[in-house]
């Protein structure tokens, strides 16, 4: 009779290692994510380095989201308008900018530039702090290297995407005006009048809590990775990229939950 | 006319040893990092006001030792006790509060890229004495860059200084606390020789001005036979042998020998 004297090792097979890093994976970030909210409520706090992260997030964030804002709207009302042309119906250009750029545009679009502009330096940068040992020397003289690093950041992008979209969406909705101006001379308060006729409080709301979902989600991409880099400069460009790359689809998938949501239940 | 010779060994320092008092004590510290066994078994005894170099070779858990006795990493088995405190059964603040009395200086000095030297002594200090001024801040941190003679680096970044430079400020930012113990890295790894003797003379200094304890990590024969009181010598995760340099390498084991050859220095 055949017997199997050869016992199976499990620890050995590839896919018993891939599901075991991937769980263990998913429990270092629900450690991470229980270990901000312990952190940022609990005193000390570092409002200084907190300060500081708002600048760097946000004023330096302000031209590109600026020129992409203008643009986005300049090109949106662009391309929208042979569309409503062919009803007779340019006149619901406003509207309709106002509801793509306050419920999707504005949001999205800022969430996306600030992913690729500060989540990627957030995760390089404590991705090198890590790699050169900087976290463990802030660790070593008694300083709370989470707090001062990762809950200040993350904050910093959970409060300043939301400010960051709704200027986006008021520059974007200033493209719109632009295009509409060069073809039907409207002027700026009849504009902007037709432009919020269809736009409640309910939009501006949801406007603000997704993009702090947004900023969070960036936050804690970049962090996350940036404080568990490993292997030397190769891990450190792996932070950033897997920063930018993870909560581009967060992002995404957020989006989608949270459309379902205000639908289904807010209107 | 030839050039002066360089001091190869840094000045002896009168330490008084308090042999009555462990300020560090490890027993049966095992550490394993996956299958590598990194340390196995270690015991190790160091007293108030003394200098204790451990010497190896790469890879043989030196750094693994220092980052244990810090708190950095705990070990699998056995118990670190430093300065009266078991480091296993401290809590986060308890930990921090420990840390605040150890000067750890890492091998590539660490120092925070994004801030000024000034910014990079303040930083412990304002975290760890709140209560401070801006004043007797500023003071402390002209006091420690003195120290360490590095009194006109005050506003460079560490991207403008050099190797030796770096050493010096990261063993300041960690006197700036008065710690009563100092965990040294490979002080001297990547420095040139002349650097190499300052570093050593600097960390005898620092035992006699603070009046610290010290681990010293290195594989330079040189900052051992300098900088240490004891030296012991660690090889495969265990002590080989403890004593003072000249006890050590009387040694007839193979290991030690062959570690001393390759060092190129001739016994005195």
């Amino acid at each position: 009779m055949w017997k199997n004297n050869h016992k199976t090792d499990w620890h050995q097979i590839r896919p018993y290692k891939v599901m075991k890093a991937f769980f263990l994976r998913m429990y270092d970030i629900y450690q991470f994510f229980l270990r901000f909210f312990k952190e940022a409520f609990i005193p000390p706090y570092e409002y200084k380095e907190v300060m500081n992260q708002f600048f760097e997030v946000g004023i330096r964030s302000l031209s590109i989201i600026t020129l992409t804002g203008f643009i986005t709207g300049l090109v949106f009302t662009k391309q929208s308008r042979s569309s409503l042309a062919e009803f007779g119906a340019t006149s619901w250009l406003p509207s309709l900018m106002a509801i793509a750029i306050v419920r999707a545009l504005a949001p999205l679009v800022t969430a996306l530039i600030v992913a690729g502009k500060v989540g990627s330096n957030i995760g390089a940068e404590l991705g090198s702090m890590k790699v050169t040992e900087q976290i463990e020397a802030m660790e070593v003289s008694s300083t709370n290297p989470f707090k001062f690093l990762v809950v200040s950041r993350i904050l910093a992008t959970t409060c300043i995407v939301p400010v960051l979209a709704t200027y986006m969406g008021l520059v974007g909705m200033l493209g719109a005006f632009v295009n509409v101006y060069n073809n039907e001379q409207t002027s700026f308060t009849s504009f902007f009048q037709a432009a919020f006729v269809r736009i409640s409080f309910v939009d501006i709301g949801v406007l603000v809590f997704k993009s702090a979902v947004y900023g969070f989600t960036i936050g804690f991409a970049g962090c996350f990775n940036g404080f568990y880099a490993e292997n030397g400069t190769v891990g450190v460009g792996r932070a950033a990229n897997t920063s930018v790359v993870v909560s581009m689809f967060l992002i995404f998938v957020e989006e989608m939950l949270i459309v379902t949501l205000v639908n289904n239940y807010l209107k | 006319m030839a050039a002066p010779t360089p001091e190869i060994t840094a000045k002896k320092a009168p330490a008084e040893i308090d042999r009555g008092t462990a300020v560090i004590e490890l027993r049966g510290v095992r550490k394993a990092f996956g299958d590598l066994q990194v340390l196995k078994g270690v015991d190790l005894d160091v007293f108030k006001g003394e200098n204790v170099v451990v010497l190896g070779r790469s890879g043989s858990g030196k750094s693994v030792l220092i980052k244990i006795i810090a708190g950095l990493l705990r070990p699998d088995q056995g118990s670190v006790r430093v300065l009266g405190s078991e480091i296993d059964s401290l809590g986060p603040r308890e930990l921090r509060a420990l840390r605040s009395k150890i000067g750890f200086s890492f091998q590539s000095s660490a120092l925070y890229d994004s801030m000024n030297v000034r910014a990079n002594l303040e930083f412990p200090l304002v975290r760890n004495k709140r209560e401070l001024t801006r004043k007797e801040i500023d003071e402390a941190v002209v006091q420690v860059l003195d120290d360490v003679g590095l009194s006109q680096s005050l506003n460079q970044m560490p991207s403008e200084l050099s190797g030796g430079q770096k050493k010096r400020i990261g063993i300041a930012r960690t006197l700036i606390l008065h710690p009563e113990i100092m965990l040294y890295d490979e002080p001297t790894a990547g420095l040139d020789p002349v650097t190499s003797v300052e570093i050593n003379d600097l960390i005898r200094e620092v035992q006699q001005r603070y009046n610290t304890s010290a681990v010293i990590i290195t594989h330079d024969l040189t900052c051992a036979r300098s900088t240490g009181d004891r030296v012991i010598m660690l090889s495969e995760g265990c002590f080989l042998r403890q004593g003072s340099f000249d006890e050590v390498f009387e040694s007839a084991d193979p290991r030690i020998q062959h570690f001393y050859t390759y060092n190129f220095i001739t016994k005195a």
